[in-house]
Protein backbone atom coordinates (compact mmCIF):
# COMPACT_ATOMS: atom_id res chain seq x y z
CA UNK A 1 0.00 0.00 0.00
CA UNK A 2 1.07 3.49 -0.95
CA UNK A 3 1.86 5.68 2.15
CA UNK A 4 0.95 9.06 0.34
CA UNK A 5 -2.59 8.10 -1.19
CA UNK A 6 -3.33 9.92 -4.54
CA UNK A 7 -6.10 9.37 -6.20
CA UNK A 8 -6.62 6.76 -8.51
CA UNK A 9 -9.85 6.15 -10.07
CA UNK A 10 -10.96 7.38 -13.12
CA UNK A 11 -13.86 9.98 -11.54
CA UNK A 12 -10.76 11.61 -9.24
CA UNK A 13 -8.74 11.83 -12.70
CA UNK A 14 -11.55 13.84 -14.13
CA UNK A 15 -11.61 15.58 -11.29
CA UNK A 16 -8.69 17.08 -11.32
CA UNK A 17 -8.07 17.72 -15.19
CA UNK A 18 -11.77 19.96 -14.18
CA UNK A 19 -10.09 21.60 -11.26
CA UNK A 20 -6.87 22.84 -13.31
CA UNK A 21 -8.64 23.97 -16.71
CA UNK A 22 -10.93 25.96 -14.03
CA UNK A 23 -8.03 27.40 -12.83
CA UNK A 24 -6.14 28.09 -16.06
CA UNK A 25 -9.32 29.44 -17.13
CA UNK A 26 -9.75 31.88 -14.11
CA UNK A 27 -5.65 32.66 -15.21
CA UNK A 28 -6.47 33.62 -18.04
CA UNK A 29 -9.47 35.72 -17.50
CA UNK A 30 -7.31 37.77 -14.67
CA UNK A 31 -4.74 38.04 -17.31
CA UNK A 32 -7.26 39.58 -19.77
CA UNK A 33 -8.67 42.15 -16.98
CA UNK A 34 -5.53 43.07 -16.56
CA UNK A 35 -4.23 43.39 -20.01
CA UNK A 36 -7.52 45.55 -20.51
CA UNK A 37 -6.47 47.58 -17.66
CA UNK A 38 -3.21 48.14 -18.78
CA UNK A 39 -4.47 48.65 -21.94
CA UNK A 40 -7.16 51.44 -20.69
CA UNK A 41 -4.36 53.51 -18.73
CA UNK A 42 -1.91 53.63 -21.82
CA UNK A 43 -5.17 54.76 -24.02
CA UNK A 44 -6.10 57.11 -21.03
CA UNK A 45 -2.57 58.37 -21.66
CA UNK A 46 -2.32 58.98 -25.11
CA UNK A 47 -5.93 61.36 -25.59
CA UNK A 48 -4.85 64.59 -25.65
CA UNK A 49 -6.51 65.99 -22.10
CA UNK A 50 -4.23 65.00 -19.01
CA UNK A 51 -1.24 65.78 -21.68
CA UNK A 52 -2.07 68.87 -23.26
CA UNK A 53 -2.19 70.85 -20.25
CA UNK A 54 1.59 70.30 -19.08
CA UNK A 55 2.49 70.18 -22.51
CA UNK A 56 1.75 73.67 -23.03
CA UNK A 57 2.94 74.22 -19.35
CA UNK A 58 5.92 73.59 -20.62
CA UNK A 59 5.97 75.32 -23.64
CA UNK A 60 4.73 78.83 -21.95
CA UNK A 61 7.45 78.34 -20.50
CA UNK A 62 9.83 79.07 -22.82
CA UNK A 63 7.91 81.70 -24.45
CA UNK A 64 7.89 85.46 -23.81
CA UNK A 65 5.25 87.71 -22.43
CA UNK A 66 6.11 90.77 -24.43
CA UNK A 67 4.24 93.27 -22.01
CA UNK A 68 5.81 92.41 -19.07
CA UNK A 69 9.12 91.53 -20.92
CA UNK A 70 11.13 89.60 -17.94
CA UNK A 71 8.01 87.14 -17.38
CA UNK A 72 6.70 83.84 -19.52
CA UNK A 73 4.00 83.54 -20.93
CA UNK A 74 2.99 81.12 -18.28
CA UNK A 75 3.77 83.54 -15.10
CA UNK A 76 2.40 86.69 -16.63
CA UNK A 77 -1.12 87.85 -16.11
CA UNK A 78 -1.04 90.65 -18.60
CA UNK A 79 -3.90 90.86 -20.73
CA UNK A 80 -1.75 90.01 -24.32
CA UNK A 81 -0.11 86.74 -22.45
CA UNK A 82 -4.07 85.77 -21.77
CA UNK A 83 -4.81 85.84 -25.17
CA UNK A 84 -1.43 84.51 -26.49
CA UNK A 85 -1.82 81.55 -23.77
CA UNK A 86 -5.42 81.08 -25.53
CA UNK A 87 -3.56 81.05 -29.26
CA UNK A 88 -1.64 78.42 -28.30
CA UNK A 89 -3.61 76.01 -26.51
CA UNK A 90 -6.09 76.45 -29.62
CA UNK A 91 -2.97 75.60 -32.35
CA UNK A 92 -2.02 72.58 -29.98
CA UNK A 93 -5.96 71.18 -29.68
CA UNK A 94 -6.03 71.57 -33.57
CA UNK A 95 -2.70 69.41 -33.33
CA UNK A 96 -0.17 71.60 -34.12
CA UNK A 97 3.49 70.44 -33.23
CA UNK A 98 5.49 72.76 -30.41
CA UNK A 99 7.50 73.71 -33.35
CA UNK A 100 5.06 75.02 -35.56
CA UNK A 101 3.75 77.06 -32.44
CA UNK A 102 6.64 78.80 -31.97
CA UNK A 103 6.87 79.19 -35.65
CA UNK A 104 4.11 81.01 -35.31
CA UNK A 105 4.88 83.55 -32.47
CA UNK A 106 8.36 83.93 -34.31
CA UNK A 107 6.56 84.75 -37.27
CA UNK A 108 4.17 87.33 -35.49
CA UNK A 109 6.75 89.09 -33.29
CA UNK A 110 10.49 88.02 -33.72
CA UNK A 111 12.92 85.62 -32.14
CA UNK A 112 12.00 87.58 -29.00
CA UNK A 113 9.14 85.55 -27.98
CA UNK A 114 11.88 82.72 -27.02
CA UNK A 115 13.86 82.27 -24.03
CA UNK A 116 16.34 80.70 -25.49
CA UNK A 117 17.65 82.43 -28.69
CA UNK A 118 18.31 80.07 -31.96
CA UNK A 119 21.91 79.66 -33.03
CA UNK A 120 21.52 82.07 -36.01
CA UNK A 121 24.56 84.29 -37.69
CA UNK A 122 23.22 87.33 -35.94
CA UNK A 123 23.13 85.70 -32.29
CA UNK A 124 27.01 83.76 -32.51
CA UNK A 125 28.35 86.24 -30.37
CA UNK A 126 25.78 86.19 -27.92
CA UNK A 127 26.37 82.06 -28.44
CA UNK A 128 29.92 81.42 -28.52
CA UNK A 129 31.24 85.01 -27.06
CA UNK A 130 31.53 83.91 -23.72
CA UNK A 131 33.50 80.88 -24.51
CA UNK A 132 35.78 83.58 -26.47
CA UNK A 133 36.45 85.65 -23.43
CA UNK A 134 37.07 82.17 -21.60
CA UNK A 135 39.30 81.04 -23.78
CA UNK A 136 41.38 84.72 -24.05
CA UNK A 137 41.13 85.12 -20.27
CA UNK A 138 42.48 81.31 -20.14
CA UNK A 139 45.50 82.24 -22.38
CA UNK A 140 46.49 85.40 -20.32
CA UNK A 141 46.75 83.50 -17.65
CA UNK A 142 48.92 80.90 -19.03
CA UNK A 143 51.24 83.63 -20.59
CA UNK A 144 51.45 85.51 -17.51
CA UNK A 145 52.11 82.68 -15.48
CA UNK A 146 54.75 81.67 -17.68
CA UNK A 147 56.68 85.20 -17.51
CA UNK A 148 56.61 85.10 -13.71
CA UNK A 149 58.12 81.19 -13.81
CA UNK A 150 60.84 82.49 -16.44
CA UNK A 151 61.69 85.62 -13.51
CA UNK A 152 61.69 83.16 -10.90
CA UNK A 153 64.51 81.04 -12.46
CA UNK A 154 66.55 83.89 -13.61
CA UNK A 155 70.32 83.72 -12.21
CA UNK A 156 69.69 87.66 -10.58
CA UNK A 157 66.64 86.54 -8.92
CA UNK A 158 67.17 87.77 -5.30
CA UNK A 159 69.44 85.29 -2.87
CA UNK A 160 67.06 84.04 -0.34
CA UNK A 161 68.19 84.28 3.53
CA UNK A 162 69.24 80.97 3.83
CA UNK A 163 71.24 81.11 0.86
CA UNK A 164 72.90 83.90 2.69
CA UNK A 165 72.95 82.37 5.87
CA UNK A 166 74.57 79.00 4.75
CA UNK A 167 77.41 81.34 2.90
CA UNK A 168 77.97 82.81 6.13
CA UNK A 169 78.59 79.46 8.17
CA UNK A 170 80.74 77.84 5.09
CA UNK A 171 82.94 81.24 6.17
CA UNK A 172 82.73 81.11 9.66
CA UNK A 173 83.92 77.25 9.67
CA UNK A 174 87.02 77.68 7.40
CA UNK B 1 56.35 96.04 -29.17
CA UNK B 2 54.97 93.69 -26.91
CA UNK B 3 54.15 96.39 -24.12
CA UNK B 4 52.59 98.40 -27.00
CA UNK B 5 49.82 95.15 -26.93
CA UNK B 6 49.99 94.91 -23.19
CA UNK B 7 48.31 98.33 -23.06
CA UNK B 8 46.59 98.64 -26.00
CA UNK B 9 44.66 95.84 -26.07
CA UNK B 10 42.83 96.02 -22.97
CA UNK B 11 42.05 99.50 -23.84
CA UNK B 12 40.83 98.91 -26.85
CA UNK B 13 38.23 95.90 -25.46
CA UNK B 14 37.66 98.56 -23.02
CA UNK B 15 36.46 101.00 -25.13
CA UNK B 16 34.50 98.30 -27.29
CA UNK B 17 32.24 97.63 -24.18
CA UNK B 18 32.14 101.60 -23.51
CA UNK B 19 30.71 101.80 -26.81
CA UNK B 20 28.11 98.99 -26.58
CA UNK B 21 27.09 100.35 -23.07
CA UNK B 22 26.59 103.59 -24.25
CA UNK B 23 24.90 102.58 -27.81
CA UNK B 24 22.23 100.34 -25.11
CA UNK B 25 21.77 103.79 -23.00
CA UNK B 26 19.82 105.07 -25.57
CA UNK B 27 17.87 102.35 -26.95
CA UNK B 28 13.98 101.36 -25.77
CA UNK B 29 14.01 97.95 -24.51
CA UNK B 30 10.37 97.91 -25.11
CA UNK B 31 10.26 98.57 -28.52
CA UNK B 32 10.51 95.09 -30.14
CA UNK B 33 11.41 94.73 -34.09
CA UNK B 34 8.34 93.63 -36.14
CA UNK B 35 9.07 90.55 -38.21
CA UNK B 36 6.42 91.27 -40.26
CA UNK B 37 8.28 94.84 -41.82
CA UNK B 38 9.12 93.89 -46.03
CA UNK B 39 6.02 91.68 -45.59
CA UNK B 40 2.57 90.63 -46.77
CA UNK B 41 0.01 92.90 -44.16
CA UNK B 42 -1.93 89.63 -42.59
CA UNK B 43 -5.28 89.20 -44.52
CA UNK B 44 -8.26 90.20 -41.83
CA UNK B 45 -12.07 90.73 -42.33
CA UNK B 46 -13.40 92.61 -39.78
CA UNK B 47 -16.65 94.05 -38.80
CA UNK B 48 -16.82 97.85 -39.40
CA UNK B 49 -17.65 100.01 -36.00
CA UNK B 50 -20.42 102.59 -37.33
CA UNK B 51 -21.73 99.74 -39.61
CA UNK B 52 -22.32 96.51 -38.34
CA UNK B 53 -23.56 94.72 -41.54
CA UNK B 54 -20.77 95.99 -43.50
CA UNK B 55 -16.72 94.22 -43.53
CA UNK B 56 -13.65 95.60 -44.37
CA UNK B 57 -10.75 93.59 -45.77
CA UNK B 58 -7.13 93.80 -46.62
CA UNK B 59 -7.85 93.11 -50.24
CA UNK B 60 -10.68 96.39 -50.25
CA UNK B 61 -7.49 98.24 -49.68
CA UNK B 62 -5.21 97.01 -52.22
CA UNK B 63 -3.46 100.02 -54.75
CA UNK B 64 -3.80 102.63 -51.95
CA UNK B 65 -0.90 103.57 -49.45
CA UNK B 66 -2.72 103.07 -46.32
CA UNK B 67 -2.06 102.91 -42.50
CA UNK B 68 -3.36 100.81 -39.60
CA UNK B 69 -3.72 102.33 -36.90
CA UNK B 70 -4.48 100.06 -33.26
CA UNK B 71 -6.15 101.94 -30.25
CA UNK B 72 -8.84 101.52 -28.19
CA UNK B 73 -10.77 104.00 -25.57
CA UNK B 74 -9.10 102.46 -22.58
CA UNK B 75 -5.63 103.12 -24.01
CA UNK B 76 -4.32 106.47 -22.37
CA UNK B 77 -1.55 107.07 -25.08
CA UNK B 78 -3.93 107.04 -27.65
CA UNK B 79 -4.94 110.40 -26.46
CA UNK B 80 -1.76 112.25 -26.96
CA UNK B 81 -1.32 110.92 -30.88
CA UNK B 82 -5.09 111.33 -31.57
CA UNK B 83 -4.71 115.36 -32.43
CA UNK B 84 -2.20 114.33 -34.66
CA UNK B 85 -3.98 111.70 -36.40
CA UNK B 86 -7.26 114.23 -37.00
CA UNK B 87 -4.61 116.54 -38.35
CA UNK B 88 -3.64 113.82 -40.57
CA UNK B 89 -6.93 112.97 -41.73
CA UNK B 90 -7.81 116.49 -42.78
CA UNK B 91 -4.53 116.70 -44.31
CA UNK B 92 -5.95 113.57 -46.46
CA UNK B 93 -1.98 112.62 -46.56
CA UNK B 94 -3.55 108.45 -46.76
CA UNK B 95 -6.27 106.94 -45.62
CA UNK B 96 -6.29 105.52 -41.58
CA UNK B 97 -8.15 102.10 -41.20
CA UNK B 98 -8.53 102.25 -37.32
CA UNK B 99 -8.40 98.68 -35.56
CA UNK B 100 -10.43 99.34 -32.16
CA UNK B 101 -8.80 96.88 -30.28
CA UNK B 102 -10.18 94.79 -27.27
CA UNK B 103 -12.54 97.76 -26.77
CA UNK B 104 -16.60 98.12 -26.38
CA UNK B 105 -18.01 99.10 -29.41
CA UNK B 106 -20.24 102.22 -27.49
CA UNK B 107 -17.44 103.23 -25.87
CA UNK B 108 -14.92 103.69 -28.48
CA UNK B 109 -17.64 105.57 -30.64
CA UNK B 110 -18.19 107.84 -28.15
CA UNK B 111 -14.66 108.30 -27.72
CA UNK B 112 -14.54 109.24 -31.59
CA UNK B 113 -17.21 111.41 -31.32
CA UNK B 114 -15.42 113.31 -28.23
CA UNK B 115 -12.36 113.80 -30.10
CA UNK B 116 -13.04 113.49 -33.69
CA UNK B 117 -12.78 110.50 -36.06
CA UNK B 118 -9.76 110.40 -37.94
CA UNK B 119 -10.47 106.94 -39.76
CA UNK B 120 -11.78 106.63 -43.09
CA UNK B 121 -13.07 102.97 -41.40
CA UNK B 122 -13.47 101.55 -38.25
CA UNK B 123 -12.91 97.77 -37.87
CA UNK B 124 -13.35 96.15 -34.46
CA UNK B 125 -11.56 93.57 -33.08
CA UNK B 126 -12.97 92.67 -30.39
CA UNK B 127 -10.76 89.60 -29.38
CA UNK B 128 -7.45 90.70 -30.27
CA UNK B 129 -7.02 88.18 -32.65
CA UNK B 130 -6.33 89.88 -35.61
CA UNK B 131 -3.82 92.11 -33.26
CA UNK B 132 -1.87 88.96 -32.20
CA UNK B 133 -1.68 88.39 -36.28
CA UNK B 134 -0.15 91.48 -37.10
CA UNK B 135 2.06 91.49 -33.74
CA UNK B 136 0.61 93.97 -31.61
CA UNK B 137 1.75 93.79 -28.06
CA UNK B 138 0.79 96.87 -26.96
CA UNK B 139 -1.51 99.97 -27.85
CA UNK B 140 -1.47 102.20 -30.03
CA UNK B 141 0.66 101.09 -33.00
CA UNK B 142 0.33 102.30 -36.35
CA UNK B 143 1.32 100.22 -40.06
CA UNK B 144 1.84 102.08 -42.69
CA UNK B 145 0.90 99.45 -45.57
CA UNK B 146 1.84 99.90 -49.78
CA UNK B 147 0.16 99.67 -52.52
CA UNK B 148 0.91 96.15 -52.80
CA UNK B 149 0.10 95.34 -49.27
CA UNK B 150 3.11 95.30 -47.59
CA UNK B 151 4.05 96.52 -44.47
CA UNK B 152 6.44 98.95 -44.81
CA UNK B 153 6.49 100.78 -41.58
CA UNK B 154 5.62 99.95 -37.57
CA UNK B 155 5.44 102.64 -35.13
CA UNK B 156 5.62 100.99 -31.58
CA UNK B 157 3.92 103.61 -28.64
CA UNK B 158 1.92 106.83 -29.91
CA UNK B 159 2.81 108.61 -33.55
CA UNK B 160 5.17 111.59 -32.30
CA UNK B 161 4.97 114.89 -34.59
CA UNK B 162 8.62 113.70 -35.57
CA UNK B 163 7.89 110.35 -36.60
CA UNK B 164 5.31 111.67 -38.49
CA UNK B 165 7.74 114.76 -40.04
CA UNK B 166 10.53 112.85 -40.58
CA UNK B 167 9.42 109.14 -41.14
CA UNK B 168 5.85 108.30 -41.86
CA UNK B 169 4.99 111.25 -44.07
CA UNK B 170 8.10 110.99 -46.62
CA UNK B 171 7.45 107.56 -46.70
CA UNK B 172 3.93 107.70 -47.59
CA UNK B 173 5.08 109.87 -50.01
CA UNK B 174 7.36 107.79 -51.79
CA UNK B 175 5.09 104.88 -51.70
CA UNK B 176 2.27 106.62 -53.12
CA UNK B 177 4.65 107.54 -56.30
CA UNK B 178 5.21 103.52 -56.82
CA UNK B 179 3.18 102.15 -59.03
Amino acid sequence: MRVHSMPQNDDARTLIAKTIVMRARSLLAGCAILGALVAATAVAQMSPAPNLDTRLKHLELELRCLVCQNQTLADSNAPLAEDLRREVRELAVAGRSDNEIRAFLTARYGDFVLYDPPVQRNTWLLWFGPFVLLAGGALMWWRIGRTSADELVAPDATPTDERDAAARGQALLK
Amino acid sequence: MRSAWKWSLPLAIFVALIVFLYIGLFRDPREVPSPLIGKAAPAFSLRELHAPGKMLTTADMRGKVWLLNVWASWCESCRVEHPLLVQMARENIAPIVGLNYKDKDDLGKAWLAERGDPYAVSVVDADGRVGIDWGVYGVPETFVVDKAGMIRYKQIGPVTADALQNKIVPLIRALQKES
